[in-house]
Parts: C-alpha cells; structure tokens; sequence
C-alpha cells in the first residue's frame, strides 16, 4: 500500500492521466478520464501531486483466510443483496430500505406499477414509501396541480404512510403534514440512516449519502419495479476517494468544496462511480454541511455519494427516528479506483461560471462579473444553516444589498428556522430579521422554487437573459427559465456577498 | 442456434458480448414497444443464477425463425440530428414543461412537440419545428456526456415520442442511459470516435445492430464508424425488459 507524497507549490492535489508514465506507477487509477479534457474546454492543471496508489485487492491465500476489503459503498449493497462479498461490477438485485418519490415523477412511477403489476396490485411495504410534493407546488399551473392530487389517490388507495400533503396552495402554514423540499424533508424527518439503501426519483437523491448509505436517483419504469418489489438491480460503482484534510477556513463552505472538486473532476468525472469522502474537514463539517456536499455528487456524474458516519451522524439521526441502524466503514484494505487529496485549509471562494457545474472560477476572480439578482434556495443551498450562513454575511456587513435577493427556505422547518433562531453574534437578531434590514425579499413558501424554473409563474423564475448568483446545483442553458440566463453556482456566503456588491463577489470582502 | 444457452456468467461485459453472439442476431422487441415491455437499465448481466433458462430458448429459437424481422428491426435509417457534449435534460425537455407524464397519447404528443425546445438559441435547425409534434430526424447524435442532469423520464420519452430511434453518443450520464433503455423510448448507442464532430444535422445515415456491436454509416459524406456493442444491457432488452427478465427469473409473478 505504497502511497507516494511528493509536495508541491500546488494548493491542492490533482490528478492526470496524461503523467502515468512519468510516475512509473504501473497500475494507475482506472477511471483515466480522457474525458477530463473534452468535456472541459479549458485545460487543467496536470500537476501530479500526490497520488495514492489505488489498493488492491490479494486474493485468497492458500490457506483462504485473506479477506478481501470492501469500500462503504461495496458493503452496503453486499448487505443489502444479502451477499458477503461484492466486487465493482457485480449486478446484483438489492433490498430497497426507502424508496422516495416526489410530485413530478410520482405519478409516472405509480402508473407504471400498476401497469406491470396490476390495477389492483399492492406496493411492498406502505411504511418503506416516502412521497413528498415539492417540485411545482405554488403555481396555477393546473397540471402541476393535478400531480399532487394523483399522488393522494395513490397514497390513499395503498395505505402510504408518509405523504407530506399540501392542499391549501395559498398558505402553505395551513398544511401541517407538508414539508417541501424532498432531499431536506428525507433527512429531517428521519428517513435517512446509515448503512441503508435509498432510491429516489429525483437526481439528487445522492444527498442522502452524507448519512453513510447507499442513496442514488432512478427514473420512474425503475421506480416502478421498485414499487411492487421493493428490489432493484444494480451494478456495483467501484469508489473513487476523496480525502479533505485541514482546517476549514471562515469564509469557505461544504459548497465551495465540491464546486472545486467537480471542478477538477468534470462533469463527467465521476459517471457510474461512488464519490466516497472522508479526512479531518469532513468530520469537521456539521450534517447538513455534509447533504451539500453529497447532493452536487451527480453534478460530476456520480452514483452515489458517501461519507463514513460518525458522532454527529448518530447525534442527526436519532433525534430524528428510532428505527435501528447499523452503519459500515470501508476496510483498511479496500479498493480504491482514484485518490484526491485537498488540503482545505488553502482554498479559496469558488463559482461555476454559465453554463456548466463544472466551469470552476475564484469567486475574487469574477469580481467584475456584473449581475442583476441572488437566489438562495433549494436541496443544495436552501438549508438553514445556509440562511443561517447569508444572514451573518450580511449582519456583518451591515449594508443593504444593490440587486433583488430571493430567499427559499428548502421546507416549513428551515423556513421557521429562518424566523425564529437566532442568528449567532447578531445580538439575537433573527434571519427573516436580518434579511428585512438588508433589503432581501421576504423568505417564500418552501418548495424547490426556480432551482429548476417551473412552470411561468414560479416564483423568482428567470423569465429573462438575467445574471443571477445562485445556491443551486445547475446552471445549463436554461436552467433556471430563460435560455440565455446566466447563472453562476456559488455557496451561500458568496451569494449574499454578491448580492451587495451587485457583482459577482469574495466573501471575504466582508467575513474578515 | 438455441444450442448454446447463454452461459449467465458473472458479469464481465466482454464474455457476455461473446456469450450473447452465439445467440441469433440481437433481436430485440425493443421498437415494438408494446404497453407490457419496459426495458431496464445500462450495465446489466445476467447472474449465473439460471433458474428459468429454459425459457430462454424458446426466446433465441423464435429470434432465429424471425431472424428477417429482427434484422430489420435492428436497422435505424433517417435523418441525423447533430449536437455536441454535455446535453443536460433541462435542454433536452425543459422542466416547465416535464408536468405531463406520459399516460395517453395526446400528452406524448404534447410532450413531442418540445423535445429538445431547451437547446439554446444558436441551434437554427430545431430539432421540432414550432407547431408540430414530430422530428424529422430520427437519430440523434451526441457527444459527451449525454442526457445529464436530472433522473425525469420525460427526457428520453420526449424524443421518443417526437420520432427519434437511436441515440449515437460518445458516452452518457448513467440515470438517462438507465431511463433510455428502461422506457424502450430511444436506444442509446456509443460510438469510438467522436462522431459528432463529423456528422452534420441533415445527413442522411444508417445504423446496423448486430451482436457484437453496429454500424453507423454516414450516406452524406459516405463515412462509417463502428458501435460498441450494448453489452450488459443486451440480455435484459432481449428478455423484453426489466419486468419480463424478472419474471423470467421468477422474482416476480407473471401478469395474471
């Protein structure tokens, strides 16, 4: 287990495939993404820095007590399949712990369960279903309406035990079971635990790794099958690691840490494979810190996302359920197919300019970069902490900010959060407070908002070729509404500062 | 040619593509996509389980007997639409209009008529003319990366149902791939090189299956490019599809 540290002025370790010979190491990480250089049109750094080794696996000795390692991800599908031993690359049919589905592809994936199973077919287990209303809530849009009224039939008719229902579309306080925004409701309401496998029909379902499971998006056919069965087949993703180390710095966010790794990566980066992070920062990070990191995992094209429980893991998760569960490590001896080292204490505020996740820039660097308005939201950027985070920029800067800044909470709960915590050294001044005082919009009704535009009368929608500074996790052409909108992907802190300079901004401008 | 069963191996794609050539030629049921057939996800083998092999062969015998129909059914002829990496599904079906699902044709149709509306402006062909609902070209070729972003079907059902057959890309994002061959809406080929850079919207191109993989031919500039085989995904498209193949191994019960 050779692992060869050669230090370098870089601030961070990368990796290339172009250097294999020059590191004469023979078997060098497999995932060489040639890829890395078509799907980003600027060139990358190919410094090598230090590499480790990928490990590999002995095989059996003689005597056939050499166990073979496994990675987190390869033992949770291993426990899931009930199997012993998973490879990368075995296909393998794996129990399903929660499968979630929300009110854009729920109808899908009903539909097709009961035209596979039956019209009168039952799902699984109505206890293992979670349905949550969260993409087009808050629209006159009568089909987005409709979707939420078919999940109810549904969810009626199988006996569903959690439907977040909302009904009352003028005052979403009226609707006491309804959450919002999917990815946050799983996490605060208990769904998501350690060593589990959960499915969702929604891309960012990744971010549920962040509590050390197996979670990954499907489509609704396989939603479907997952329905009647409560079993899905599966390739096992080989795990490509991520080790953070250093001190996290005051002005730097879990969203400044994956924007520079999918920056370094590329958005194809991680295509079919587990992004598995660990090292000092990340067990520095707080949980919902952690659900960014993981959510953006498929930004690179990843399966899934993981990060090894811990204290505050458990601390989240049994305040939340007291459904048991047994969280895995990956083995000392695990195989690995690529290693990233970053030393956290020396980067920098980071944006993704227009049009790709992938197109990494210095926040300082863009600073010229004139914009016309802030959205703070969704599963990535919407949590409180991240309201929490903007609202301290802005406390401290104590100025109003120059472009219209809209504010999202990502479900009921942040958005109580937002008016009732206090914001630390604030004098106990409230977010909802902090926000009125610097000029923001009032927080909207929680929902998934313009992360992904909607339908025409979402609010804060980019309906036209607008620059807009955003906690979200794309910025493709169209992205937010309008074709030629121009969004740039940026953490929270990075958004408030922009939203007072009325450019693109370094929030070390004001957190010094 | 139903003498050799597919030996179900353990999963490596190279000895599956050997192992799937001994059957008939590749016939999939794929374009007569029927309500009962969904197909399932990229990257998937049979495991050396065997429980319902027999019923394999009568699938391979009658491949043999069809074996003119397979054929024709595993050719693609249209026009080509061309576009370049990073194709996300917000371009490729813009969320706003994802609120339809497609449970009867007239919202396929309406689906159809904004297959790939969210391609910026400099794209002057559209790949649907305003006011329509089909496509005039039936393959699409891509490059890098194809159908990332989101996990909603409505991506490759949208440009199914506007008409498209065959996707040619250099490679995909794994939730689109996995929806492609899971909805039969679009079969997502790859190719070796990167075709998009020598196609042009508007030419007129072929594509041959066969089990170790297909042809492109490019009419226009009278070029041809080798696909990769399907590989994993083969043996589940040819039992019809995720919920067939797990009726086939007895997972699940068969429709009453």
């Amino acid at each position: 287990m050779a692992a060869s540290s050669v230090i370098s002025p870089s601030t961070f370790l990368c990796k290339s495939s172009s250097s294999k010979k020059d590191l004469g190491i023979s078997s060098f990480p497999k995932s060489s993404q040639i890829s890395i250089h078509r799907c980003q049109k600027k060139s990358i750094s190919r410094k090598i820095v230090s590499v480790m080794a990928p490990q590999k696996d002995r095989s059996p000795g003689t005597t056939g007590s050499v166990k073979t390692g496994m990675t987190m991800t390869e033992k949770i599908l291993a426990r899931a399949s009930e199997k012993s031993l998973v490879v990368p690359g075995d296909n393998i049919w794996v129990n399903v712990d929660v499968l979630m589905t929300h009110d854009v592809c729920g109808p899908g994936a009903f539909g097709i369960f009961k035209r596979e199973f039956g019209e009168k077919a039952k799902v699984w287990d109505p206890e293992k279903i979670v349905v949550i209303p969260d993409h087009y809530i808050f629209t006159a849009d009568k089909r987005a309406n409709r979707n939420v009224d078919i999940m109810r039939e549904h969810c009626r008719e199988q006996n569903i035990k959690y439907f977040y229902d909302i009904t009352d579309l003028g005052n979403f306080k009226a609707n006491p079971d309804y959450k919002g925004v999917c990815h946050v409701a799983l996490a605060q309401e208990g769904h998501c635990r350690p060593g589990e496998v959960l499915l969702g029909t929604d891309s960012h379902t990744c971010t549920a790794g962040a509590f050390g499971q197996f979670a990954t998006g499907i489509g609704n056919t396989d939603a479907g099958f997952v329905l009647g069965t409560g079993k899905i087949l599966l390739k096992v993703p080989p795990t490509m690691r991520f080790i953070l180390d250093g001190e996290m710095p005051s002005y730097l966010q879990a969203k400044d840490l994956i924007l520079q790794i999918i920056g370094e990566i590329s958005v194809a980066g991680a295509t079919y494979k587990t992004m598995e992070f660990s090292g000092t920062t990340i067990e520095s990070l707080s949980m919902e810190e952690r659900m960014t990191l993981c959510n953006m995992v498929v930004e690179a094209g990843g399966k899934n996302g993981v990060i090894p429980p811990d204290a505050t893991t458990t601390n989240y998760v049994e305040n939340r359920t007291s459904v048991p569960f047994e969280p895995v490590y990956s083995d000392g001896n695990a195989s690995f197919v690529a290693d990233y080292r970053f030393d956290v204490s020396k980067l920098e505020p980071v944006v993704a300019k227009p049009h790709s996740p992938d197109n990494r820039a210095l926040a300082r660097e863009c600073k010229d970069v004139k914009i016309d308005r802030v959205y703070i939201g969704s599963c990535t950027g919407g949590k409180t902490e991240d309201f929490m985070a903007a609202a301290k920029l802005f406390h401290a800067a104590g100025r109003k900010v120059k472009v219209p800044t809209f504010l999202v909470p990502a479900t009921q709960k942040v958005w109580m959060d937002v008016y009732a915590l206090p914001v630390p050294g604030s004098g106990g001044k409230t977010c909802a407070q902090i926000f009125e005082e610097a000029g923001c919009d009032t927080p909207a009704s929680p929902s998934c908002g313009a992360c992904l535009g909607g339908p025409a009368d979402t609010y804060a929608r980019l309906n036209e070729p607008q620059v807009c500074v955003s906690t979200t996790n794309r910025n493709f052409p169209g992205r937010m509404g309008h074709k030629e909108g121009q969004i740039y992907l940026a953490s929270p802190y990075t958004a408030a500062a922009s939203a007072l300079t009325g450019h693109v901004a370094d929030p070390r401008e004001f957190l010094q | 040619m139903a003498s050799s069963l597919p030996t179900l191996p353990q999963a490596l794609p190279s000895s599956l593509t050997k192992t799937s050539s001994s059957l008939a030629t590749f016939k999939s049921p794929f374009l007569r996509f029927n309500g009962s057939t969904s197909f399932i996800p990229c990257s998937i083998s049979l495991t050396s389980r065997g429980t319902s092999s027999t019923t394999i062969i009568p699938r391979a015998a009658a491949a043999e007997s069809d074996s003119n129909e397979a054929l024709a059914n595993t050719t693609f002829h249209g026009l080509c639409y061309v576009l370049k990496d990073n194709i996300d599904t917000d371009q490729i079906i813009p969320a706003g209009a994802a609120c339809t699902f497609p449970s009867n044709q007239q919202e396929r149709d309406e689906i159809a008529a904004h297959a790939l509306s969210g391609l910026p402006d400099f794209h002057k062909q559209r790949f649907v003319e305003p006011g329509e609902n089909r496509s005039k070209y039936s393959i699409i070729i891509g490059g890098e990366n194809f159908g990332c972003g989101s996990s909603r079907e409505h991506a490759p059902v949208c440009l199914g149902a506007a008409g498209a057959k065959a996707i040619v890309a250099e490679s995909y994002a794994r939730i689109f791939f996995r929806n492609s061959v899971a909805t039969g809406e679009v079969f997502p080929l790859e190719s070796e090189v990167r075709v998009c850079e020598e196609c042009k919207t508007g030419d007129t191109v072929t594509i041959e299956l066969s089990d170790s993989g297909g042809l492109l031919t490019n009419h226009t500039t009278g070029k041809t490019y080798k696909l990769k085989s399907i590989g994993d995904a083969g043996p589940v498209i040819d039992a019809g599809g995720i919920f067939s193949y797990a009726r086939m191994m007895g997972m699940i019960p068969s429709l009453a």
